[in-house]
């Protein structure tokens, strides 16, 4: 059987800034199990990040989580000490950002950044780690990594620093890799070479990851499982065939109409009309509401739980309540 | 159409000099000999890795940097620095960073205004005013914010600003540098209509640079491919996307991330190696062949040229 490693339980996560809460993050929960390929998509502000940073405990300040649980294998790291969650971060749970220059420090070469994580985390010595380093850098492809250890960041392509950043999570050989946008700032050639090696990495050391990114080409070349984020909360979550094939909450629907098609088919796009949701002043009702074509007047009363399509595929949106209980009706008539 | 195109490039380059060393400087070959030509009211697709030398080759166009060597035609008529600003309202330009290309003090009003005021295109305040309301519509702008700041407006809004502002002087061709590429998916696809509606109604000739390849192919008719500062293959968009030639764009195509699962689980990437040259050292003959799964000897000693591989489709590979 396949093990729980994480558990995100009502999740939420606002910033108390001057203007106001924002609410980042609004009671969002999910699953993600060992060898999980889990994709989070969703549109500039819909939460995903602060997701991460909330799982990694890594918020800066204003933010912080307002109630929750995140159970790593069954342990609640909301809660633990600093001291605890240092053992657990980049060491367990490891997270890579899109501009690689966040984790890389300009100022030491990369080869003493990646032994400073081994060393932290693990009781090798300084002679192992730096073995262990170079190993890593082969891993990820890295050409000549024995040269390579003694160059800086700024010395590297940023395919090149993607992958030591890559090395760098992977050192200590995590349960969980958080990728958040890890490509966005690459070419499709390197893009693809990055996606493959972490394709190939997973299969190899079987962990889990959570690839956030709002690029839907990326998220269904890589994901098992997927979750739309609207308004710092889950929109609708499936398989990806579910989700690309299949979408049943008016956002998720809209998305897959605003992007081009993959044979070139030269039809219209449909945009989302409006704009964005303001996290200040968040709806009373379905968050997606007032963008929403279809939507009703409970849709701006009272906000849709989620509720099952089918095994695998869950959406909160009122028109799959209205349809169960028009169905539910068409029976009792028959 | 007439068969003479709108904008028409010959042998361009663009080498910026840069400094190496104590002594002297090196050229850095940006855009080295390409060739291509946009007709009237059509999209030309330009795509390829970052630093292939996308925007130097829409600015040199423009004569926004001086060209090294090379031609350009307008309508048949040599572009010269002395005369290009005669053709400065006939040719336009929209850049990627909405946020950054607007000066945040000005209004919109002031902006999209400008233009109209350098090349003095109205005879009296309300026609300015009008005019500024009538683009304003046209841009899917509410005309009633024309004293608005720039940075009141979202990232769509201020990219719609900026193409408004394009418009004002009616240009017949704009550069389009990434109009698309800071904005959210949805946004985007109202941005991609807003250029399409554009171009229906005025039929105005794009110059079109992204990175993402859907987008690029949804928007274009001919799609060109550049590779270190050379174009490496050009033809119709679908021809290019479905049955690329060059081994640069058959793996730029298989690269290309496609929204769709089981379309994504059957195709095969097919990887490149290696990084890009730097351009400071461009390899010798074929400038891909240092990445190139098929290079010869002969690719090493003897750069490939475009040649007609079938009508209306160019590559520039010794095993095409
Ligand atoms: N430090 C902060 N202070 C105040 N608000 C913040 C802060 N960081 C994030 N937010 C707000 O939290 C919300 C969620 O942001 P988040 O970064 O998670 O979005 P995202 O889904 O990752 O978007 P993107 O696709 O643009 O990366 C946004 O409304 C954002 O403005
Ligand atoms: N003003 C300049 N001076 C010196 N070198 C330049 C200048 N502008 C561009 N370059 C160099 O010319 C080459 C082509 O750059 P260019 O910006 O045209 O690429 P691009 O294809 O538009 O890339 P991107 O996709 O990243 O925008 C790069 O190597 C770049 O570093
Ligand atoms: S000319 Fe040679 S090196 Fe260049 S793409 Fe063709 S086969 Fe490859
Ligand atoms: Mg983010
Ligand atoms: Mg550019």
């Amino acid at each position: 059987m396949t093990e729980r490693l994480l558990e995100v339980r009502d999740l939420y996560t606002s910033f108390f800034t001057d203007a106001g809460e924002v609410k980042a993050v609004n009671g969002l929960s999910f699953n993600l199990d060992e060898g999980e390929v889990l994709g989070i998509v969703g549109e500039s502000g819909s939460g995903k990040s602060v997701t991460a940073y909330s799982i990694m405990r890594i918020l800066t300040d204003p933010g912080i989580i307002k109630s929750g649980k995140i159970l790593y294998k069954g342990q609640d790291i909301v809660s633990i000490p600093d001291k605890e969650m240092r053992k657990i971060r980049g060491a367990k749970i490891s997270i890579i950002f899109q501009d690689p220059m966040t984790s890389l420090n300009p100022t030491y070469t990369i080869g003493n950044q990646i032994e400073e994580a081994i060393l932290l985390h693990t009781n090798r010595t300084k002679k192992e780690a730096r073995e262990r380093a170079i190993e890593m850098l082969k891993l990820v492809g890295v050409n000549e990594p024995e040269k390579r250890v003694k160059q800086y960041p700024h010395e590297l392509s940023g395919g090149m620093r993607q992958r030591v950043m890559i090395a760098m999570a992977l050192a200590c050989e995590p349960d969980i890799l958080i990728a958040d946008e890890p490509t966005t700032a690459l070419d499709v050639t390197i893009q693809a070479q990055i996606l493959e090696l972490m394709q190939k990495l997973q299969k190899e050391l079987g962990m889990a990851i959570i690839m956030i990114t709002h690029d839907l080409g990326v998220i269904a070349d890589m994901c098992n499982t997927i979750i739309v984020m609207y308004g710092g909360r889950a929109c609708e979550r499936g398989t990806a065939d579910e989700i690309f094939y299949n979408p049943c909450h008016e956002y998720t629907k809209g998305l897959m109409r605003s992007i081009p098609s993959v044979v070139g088919k030269r039809e219209r796009l449909i945009p989302i009309s409006g704009t964005p949701i303001d996290q200040l002043n968040l709806p009373k009702g379905c968050a997606f509401a007032p963008r929403c074509d279809n939507a009703m007047r409970i849709c701006m009363e009272a906000q849709p739980d989620e509720i099952l399509i089918n095994k695998d595929h869950s959406a909160a949106c009122w028109m799959n309540v209205k349809k169960v209980y028009e169905e539910e009706a068409g029976k009792e008539k028959a | 159409m007439s068969s003479q195109p709108l904008v028409e490039v010959k042998h361009l380059k663009q080498y910026f000099p840069i400094r190496t060393g104590f002594f002297g400087t090196t050229p850095l070959k940006a855009v080295d000999d390409i060739s291509f030509h946009v007709d009237e009211g059509e999209t030309l697709g330009l795509v390829g890795e970052s630093g292939c030398g996308k925007t130097t080759a829409g600015r040199t166009l423009l004569h926004l940097y001086k060209p090294t060597a090379g031609e350009i035609y307008y309508d048949g008529n040599l572009i010269t620095e002395k005369n290009i600003k005669n053709y400065r309202k006939e040719m336009q330009i929209v850049f990627q960073d909405p946020y950054s290309s607007l000066d945040p003090r000005m209004t919109v009003a002031d902006i999209i205004g400008e233009p109209l005021d350098i090349h003095h295109l109205y005879s009296s305040k309300e026609e300015r005013k009008g005019r500024i309301r009538e683009l304003m519509d046209l841009v899917g702008l509410n005309s009633e914010q024309a004293n608005r700041y720039a940075h009141e407006f979202s990232g769509g809004q201020r990219q719609r600003i900026g193409i408004a502002r394009a418009l004002a002087v009616d240009p017949r061709f704009i550069v389009c540098d990434e109009p698309v590429s800071a904005l959210d998916v949805s946004i985007q696809a109202q941005i991609i209509n807003t250029f399409e509606d554009l171009q229906k109604k005025l039929n105005i000739a794009y110059l079109f640079i992204a990175h993402d390849l859907l987008v690029v192919r949804h928007m274009s008719n001919r799609i060109a491919v550049m590779y270190l500062g050379r174009i490496v293959e050009t033809a119709d968009a679908d021809e290019v996307s479905d049955h690329p030639l060059h081994p640069y764009t058959v793996s730029l195509m298989s690269a290309v991330p496609v929204p769709d699962p089981k379309l994504a689980r059957s195709r095969q990437r097919i990887p490149l190696e290696g990084d890009v040259p730097s351009p400071l050292h461009m390899p010798s003959g074929c400038s891909f062949r240092t990445r190139c799964r098929y290079a010869t000897e002969k690719c090493a000693q003897e750069r490939p040229e475009l040649k007609e591989v079938s009508p209306g489709h160019y590559a520039a590979c010794h095993i095409i």
